[in-house]
């Protein structure tokens, strides 16, 4: 029998790779939530209350309780769900060391090769070389996926585990820059680990109706520039 | 001789080497110092430990490396089980650890690089925020005698080294970033976390850091770093 849950409350804006990965950890646990869309450009009395040091999202509430920065939200909800689903944190203390340093690389270069990318037009000399940045970052990822898959489906092995999620929640945006700036980033030829497990991640239960469509957010971003959001 | 079967590749002044070596030493486990010359002058054998980033601090157990100060924390705490606790226990303290000590890293970090690497009006701007960051890093601690309650935990490792910090930079800069108006318990808990024992008996001399600290400013001021 499951748990008391609680009261479990997510603020988050669909657009957000970062809101993503607690959507995807509480699918995984089969923790059901309500979900409180931020409009761009406002941000509502509960979100500036539940997070007064940032003000950003996402923030879990769970029995009234806010808990901010998605990957240490990720780990509160599998903390707090242990004997629910499986584990996301890998079991072993050096796995989980690696699957955290790797998230900490994760948020220092892609987020920022995105919000660099995303302005840009095709062939433009800055687009050339932020990419070569973000081609960097994928090809040592490629690499980490090799050693921390150890030949299964994911970097968490047969399930979908905290790196996975990190990286992952990534993806919807890294497919949208690549229409932006015409730039292939998850080229089969460079990074075939990674484009095959992202394939895998998309298709996943717990990812599915969580990830935006690319398009969706080129339209987002074309909207984002042209200062529909401004207040 | 065996090889300990600990080693850390650090740097003296690092606040980053230093919450480390303080949980290493919360843990009573014997380790291998290895002191680097950074940025400029790093070792063939850290560069091959850590090729990703090439930063220090680099943990070494049992031949396998890690990096990232904070996660090295939690993977010794998770790894020597027996003896001292350093992360908080419920699910809830421990995210609010986590959330303070990157807070402490992104926002007071960086602040007080800022502070110390500008000058005039831009320098006051800088200190106001600086201010107001620390303001807000007290909310953490409240009226407890460590961050981690009666006894120092992971929170505490992450900031200590700023008690002995501030105060050098302080003097340096001829600013107050830490008072007793913008954060009077901030400044309570620096003098009780510097009279820790295994804290006292581990900072790095005074002098050598106030000459380093002048040393780095005029670097960046005239352009080396």
């Amino acid at each position: 029998m499951a748990a008391e849950r609680g009261e479990v409350k997510l603020i988050g804006g669909w657009a957000s790779p970062f809101v993503a990965r607690p959507r995807i950890a509480l699918n995984l646990k089969g923790v059901a939530y309500e979900m409180f869309q931020e409009t761009v450009g406002k941000k509502s009395e509960l979100l500036l209350k539940s997070n007064p040091v940032y003000k950003k999202i996402p923030v879990l509430i769970h029995n009234g309780k806010p808990i901010c920065e998605s990957a240490i939200i990720v780990e509160y909800i599998d903390e707090t769900w242990s004997s629910d689903g499986a584990s996301i944190l890998p079991s072993d203390p050096y796995d989980r060391a690696i699957a955290r340093f790797w998230t900490v690389y994760v948020d220092d270069k892609i987020p920022d090769a995105i919000r660099k990318l995303r302005p840009l037009v095709k062939g433009s000399a800055v687009a050339e070389v932020e990419a070569e940045k973000l081609h960097a970052a994928l090809q040592l990822l490629e690499e980490a996926f090799e050693k921390c898959s150890k030949g299964k489906s994911f970097f968490g092995g047969d399930n979908i585990g905290y790196l996975d999620i990190a990286l992952g929640s990534q993806l919807a945006w890294i497919k949208a820059v690549e229409k932006i700036v015409e730039i292939k980033f998850l080229d089969k030829e460079k990074i075939p680990g990674l484009v095959a497990w992202s394939e895998r991640f998309y298709a996943h239960e717990a990812v599915k109706e969580v990830m935006p469509e690319a398009d969706r957010l080129v339209e987002f971003t074309r909207m984002l520039l042209s200062g529909s959001f401004a207040k | 001789m065996a090889e300990k079967e600990v080693k850390l590749f650090g740097n003296w002044a690092s606040t980053y080497t230093l919450r480390v070596e303080w949980a290493l030493k919360l843990k009573g486990i014997e380790y291998e110092y290895v002191n680097e010359d950074i940025p400029f002058n790093k070792s063939e054998e850290l560069l091959r430990l850590n090729p990703v980033t090439k930063k220090i601090p680099v943990l070494v157990h049992n031949g396998k490396p890690l990096a990232e100060s904070l996660v090295i924390i939690e993977y010794i705490d998770d790894t020597w089980t027996k003896g001292y606790s350093i992360m908080p226990k419920d699910p809830y303290d421990r995210a609010q650890a986590r959330f303070w000590a990157k807070f402490a890293d992104d926002k007071c970090m960086s602040a007080m690089y800022s502070v110390s690497t500008s000058s005039g009006e831009a320098q006051q701007k800088m200190l106001q925020e600086a201010r107001e960051a620390f303001q807000i890093l007290e909310q953490a601690l409240g009226s407890k005698k460590f961050f981690g309650g009666d006894q120092i935990g992971y929170l505490d490792l992450a900031i200590t080294l700023l008690a002995f910090w501030i105060p050098i930079l302080e003097e340096i800069v001829s600013v107050s970033m830490v008072d007793n108006e913008n954060a009077p318990l901030l400044k309570e808990w620096f003098t009780r976390i510097l009279d820790v024992d295994m804290i006292k008996t581990s900072l790095p001399p005074r002098d050598k850091m106030y000459e380093l600290s002048k040393q780095r400013r005029e670097q960046f001021f005239s352009g080396q770093i």
